[in-house]
């Protein structure tokens, strides 16, 4: 099947290296161990296969059965039928990592034409060819900020309205070094605006974390905090969900030093978590700085016009034990899911998809806070995403609505301890009026009880 | 020939894609916030398609032909995985949906999970870290957080064999371990000498790549583990070869403490022109408790007399090293490795590793007289030759690489391991036939010829390829890396 030896071929190939059995090759190997008996199930063929996890898969309800407006950090969009079938295309998905460029130009130009699009959609200089998430993407960045100051400022400044999630990454990246990390520890409330973080600015401030759109769906304009940040001589990191920037100030518009984010809505399935697709871009000032792949163009010794990974010094299999990150395999393929998504849309279509979301969220959070009880939690700018306070435990309102094959959205009680009330709701182009209306009717249906 | 970028390409006016017109009332636009320019081209759907399918035709890929890049597994990725990872009821599950509602796709981590335990010899695993670099990290953080428990501070360093894979220092020197590397003998396997002289109450542990990238088996991996833990230390080991012990030794029978899997080498998920990975990391009893946030584990026992499920949950181990990354891993890779697990079989897997390795020894056999095999000794799914001969001084094994893709095959891994002199480190995998690693043998063979008779053959290429050799001085010199497109304003 995926073996294609003959037992003439394996007859062949055995005088050749001079030994009667397979087993032979095994000899350097602890005897007392060798050849297990492994306890899995029987070997299926393919059409098997297929039913059984057609079984398996049967037993989830996903977003195309229920109606949902669960977001929090991973969002439900259109992927149009052209990215996926580019990435089914061999040529791209059983490459790997192009270390030999004479042979690899379709995946450093598409790289190339990746870097581009994102420095471009989020207004910084350069940018990386992928990290593993938007949580990993900050716990880097946070890295590359304390290697940045030579661990003189070690400490970091997270707001509480990045995602738990990447928080949460950040701090096992960072348990065993001499970072220190600050800000949502209760320092400043959840509901402070980014002006709230400036007092905890000192010289020993490194980096700044603040996310755009934050963990609860507002919308800051984070100049005066850049201002701030700089004056200190640290540096700031904007963590960003990348359809929001189809309409609204890129953040190097607000003076960001890194900017992270999370590009699964760039067309790229849900798939229960991943793998998605870490952004990460700087200026061209930390760009020895920064870690992962870069592309740069060049030429070949015919005069055409190519690409190679560059500043390749910087990187863990030549620096060894003195790079800033272990960072090897990224994320190729759903950087190019998302550089096909981006090429197709174009600049009208990510403005017209960013549109549809602003428009239905303001839709749904209009309607949802005209209902008896339920009441916006703030009057700062929203994209896609905004939490609403109930007049019940959101877990219940949650868990009643659910058995109507509807997901209201996301409880965040558990990540925010006294916000027990409220639910995090997201709205994308996927999401109907009626949809809405019916999201609408069940909150209004539930809040008595 | 060269292809243009997209922002030469664009033309003012065409769409690609349309979106349907809002069906609520609109709502005003947040002025002040909004952003004037938006550098995205202007393509047709047509153009797209063209640039991308033109774009893949100028890479060499599995599919397409030998790729033989050690250390990096590049086995045949069955199509079949693609469909099922595509399947309706996985590709659109929200990850944080409620566990009620996804207990298909908690069902089948849980038995991968498993598996993988069952494979590697061990108690426990967690599906989240998101490549082999990152459950190294994990790794290292889990060993950390072992010592920690038990008060024992002092544990700051950490021994890594020359022969180990690339990422584990930089792994370790991010954990804030101190570095410590170990010569090999000249068999190939860790020298145990250098190793008694760091067996002490600082030691965290060792790094142990086996087979290692020299692709040899270490002889004393039973001694080297016994020393470890003597002094306290535990022993991590880099799964990235685990192609060649399916079936084969679990790691976990011989002492490895921790272990991650890399599921796109050993268990056929694409390697994606650089990613996505996935790394799992599998441990002992005594580590369970250490492992990532989350790992999925029953939390309601079903009745199997009734028919009834067990309910799955995700579970955050007690004293969790925390998360490694958001939500619960690289799901899409969980599905494939599922499906390539399940039509093997025990037996199936450890057919796939007999062939690895068998593959790998006949490629030996046919290349040992014509290149320098500087540890020779029986190989595991790999092997170390030298690209260099006395009488060709002018050759690396760099013109050796660029010469082999005039055969259609992509080289060996380059310059890598460190130890050996102008490394060409050769992986051919279970998947390739004898004719394929015949006509891949003559092929180097011929090049050894050609650079004595005509070394300017292999100076120059490759010949055949789309492009030639490239300018990296240049790259790195003038550092363009984004094409500054001049789009309208919006």
């Amino acid at each position: 099947m995926f073996t294609p030896h003959t037992k003439e071929d394996r007859d062949a190939m055995l005088r050749t290296i001079g030994i009667d059995r397979i087993e032979d090759l095994f000899k350097d190997l602890p005897a007392d161990h060798r050849n297990p008996e492994l306890n899995l199930p029987p070997a299926l063929t393919e059409i098997e296969v297929l039913t059984e996890l057609q079984d398996i898969a049967w037993a989830n309800d996903t977003t195309r059965e229920l109606v949902s407006f669960l977001g929090a950090g991973a969002y439900n969009h259109y992927s149009p039928a052209v990215v996926d079938a580019i990435l089914r295309r061999g040529e791209f998905f059983t490459a790997y990592t192009p270390y030999q460029p004479e042979i690899s130009q379709g995946t450093l130009q598409a790289i190339f034409e990746y870097q581009s699009m994102i420095a471009g959609l989020t207004g910084m200089d350069v940018c990386n060819a992928s990290h593993y998430d938007g949580a990993t993407a900050v716990a880097e960045a946070v890295n590359m900020a304390y290697h940045n100051f030579r661990g003189k400022r070690p400490k970091v400044i997270l707001s509480p309205g990045v995602h738990p999630h990447y928080r949460e990454t950040v701090r096992t990246y960072t348990h065993d070094s001499e970072v220190i990390l600050a800000g949502d520890q209760g320092e400043v409330a959840e509901d402070a605006g980014p002006e709230a973080l400036i007092p905890l600015i000192d010289d020993t401030t490194g980096l700044v974390v603040v996310a755009y759109p934050d963990f609860f769906g507002r919308i800051h304009d984070f100049t005066e905090l850049a201002e701030a940040v700089h004056e200190a001589g640290a540096l700031l990191s904007i963590s960003v969900n990348p359809i929001t920037l189809g309409l609204l100030k890129a953040p190097g518009e607000f003076g960001a030093d890194i900017v992270t984010g999370e590009g699964q809505s760039l067309g790229i399935p849900l798939s229960y978590g991943g793998p998605y697709l870490g952004l990460f871009a700087t200026r061209q000032k930390y760009v020895r700085k920064m870690a992962g792949r870069l592309a740069g163009e060049t030429i070949d010794n015919r005069g055409q016009r190519a690409y190679v990974l560059t500043l390749t010094a910087r990187e863990q299999h030549i620096r060894r034990d003195r790079a800033t990150s272990n960072i090897c395999t990224n994320q190729g393929l759903l950087a190019l899911a998302a550089t096909v998504y981006l090429s197709l849309l174009g600049q009208h279509g990510l403005r017209q998809v960013a549109e549809l979301c602003y428009h239905k969220a303001h839709y749904a959070a209009d309607q949802i806070s005209g209902i008896k009880g339920y009441e916006l939690w703030s009057d700062q700018p929203f994209f896609n995403e905004f939490l609403i306070r109930c007049p019940r435990p959101s877990q219940e309102i949650y868990e009643h609505l659910l058995e109507h094959n509807l997901i209201a959205g996301y409880p965040v009680g558990n990540d925010y301890p006294g916000f027990e009330n409220y639910l995090l709701i997201a709205v994308t182009e996927m999401n109907t009026k009626e949809d809405i209306d019916w999201l609408v009717a069940g909150l209004e249906e539930v809040s008595n009880g | 020939m060269a292809e243009h970028l997209m922002c030469e390409l664009s033309v003012p006016g065409r769409i690609g894609f349309q979106f349907p017109d809002p069906d609520v009332p609109t709502a005003p636009l947040p002025e002040g916030l909004l952003r004037d320019d938006l550098p995205l081209p202007e393509l047709a759907e047509i153009d797209v398609v063209r640039y991308f399918t033109r774009l893949s035709q100028l890479n060499h890929s599995v599919d397409t032909g030998f790729y033989p890049l050690g250390s990096c597994t590049m086995k045949y990725n069955p199509k079949i995985n693609e469909e099922t990872a595509r399947i309706q009821g996985f590709a659109n599950l929200h990850p944080l949906q409620p566990i009620e509602t996804s207990q298909g796709a908690l069902a089948l981590m849980y038995h991968l999970q498993l598996w993988l335990n069952e494979i590697g010899g061990f108690a426990g695993t967690s599906l989240q870290p998101a490549a082999g670099a990152h459950g190294e990290l994990t790794g290292v953080l889990i060993i950390r957080a072992y010592h920690r428990s038990r008060g024992d501070t002092k544990r700051n360093k950490i021994l890594i064999p020359d022969s180990a894979h690339g990422t584990n220092p930089a792994t370790s020197a991010m954990s804030g371990l101190q570095v410590i590397e170990l010569r090999s003998d000249e068999r190939g396997n860790v020298d145990l000498e250098a190793l008694r002289e760091h067996c002490d109450d600082t030691l965290a542990g060792l790094m142990l790549t086996n087979p290692n990238t020299l692709g040899l088996f270490d002889e004393n991996v039973e001694e080297v583990n016994r020393l470890v833990h003597e002094a306290g230390g535990l022993i991590y080991g880099d799964g990235a070869n685990m192609n060649a012990l399916l079936g084969i030794i679990r790691p976990g029978d011989i002492g490895i403490d921790v272990l991650h899997y890399n599921l796109h080498k050993t268990f056929s998920t694409p390697h994606g022109g650089g990613g996505p990975g996935s790394g799992p990391v599998s441990v002992t009893e005594e580590l369970v408790e250490f492992l990532p946030d989350p790992v999925v584990d029953i939390v309601e026992p079903g009745d199997e007399e009734q028919g009834v499920p067990p309910l799955y949950g995700l579970v955050a181990p007690p004293q969790t090293v925390g998360r490694v990354k958001a939500f619960q891993g690289h799901f899409g890779m969980f599905v494939r490795a599922y499906t390539y697990i399940r039509m093997h079989g025990a037996e199936g897997l450890r057919n796939v590793s007999e062939y690895a390795v068998l593959n790998a020894n006949y490629l030996l056999a046919l290349l040992r007289d014509t290149y320098h095999i500087p540890y020779d000794r029986v190989c595991m799914h790999e092997f170390v030759a030298e690209g260099r001969w006395a009488d060709a001084p002018d050759i690396h094994a760099l013109d050796v690489a660029k010469r082999l893709m005039d055969f259609n095959f992509h080289p060996p891994t380059n310059y890598f391991p460190l130890i050996v002199h102008e490394a060409l480190m050769i992986e051919p995998t279970e998947t390739e036939s004898k004719e394929t690693l015949d006509a891949f043998a003559n092929a180097l063979i011929q090049i050894a010829e050609e650079a004595r008779s005509d070394p300017e053959m292999l100076k120059s290429a490759p010949h055949t390829t789309p492009f030639g050799r490239l300018d990296e001085v240049k790259a790195a010199k003038e550092l363009v890396l984004c094409c500054v497109p001049q789009y309208e304003k919006l």
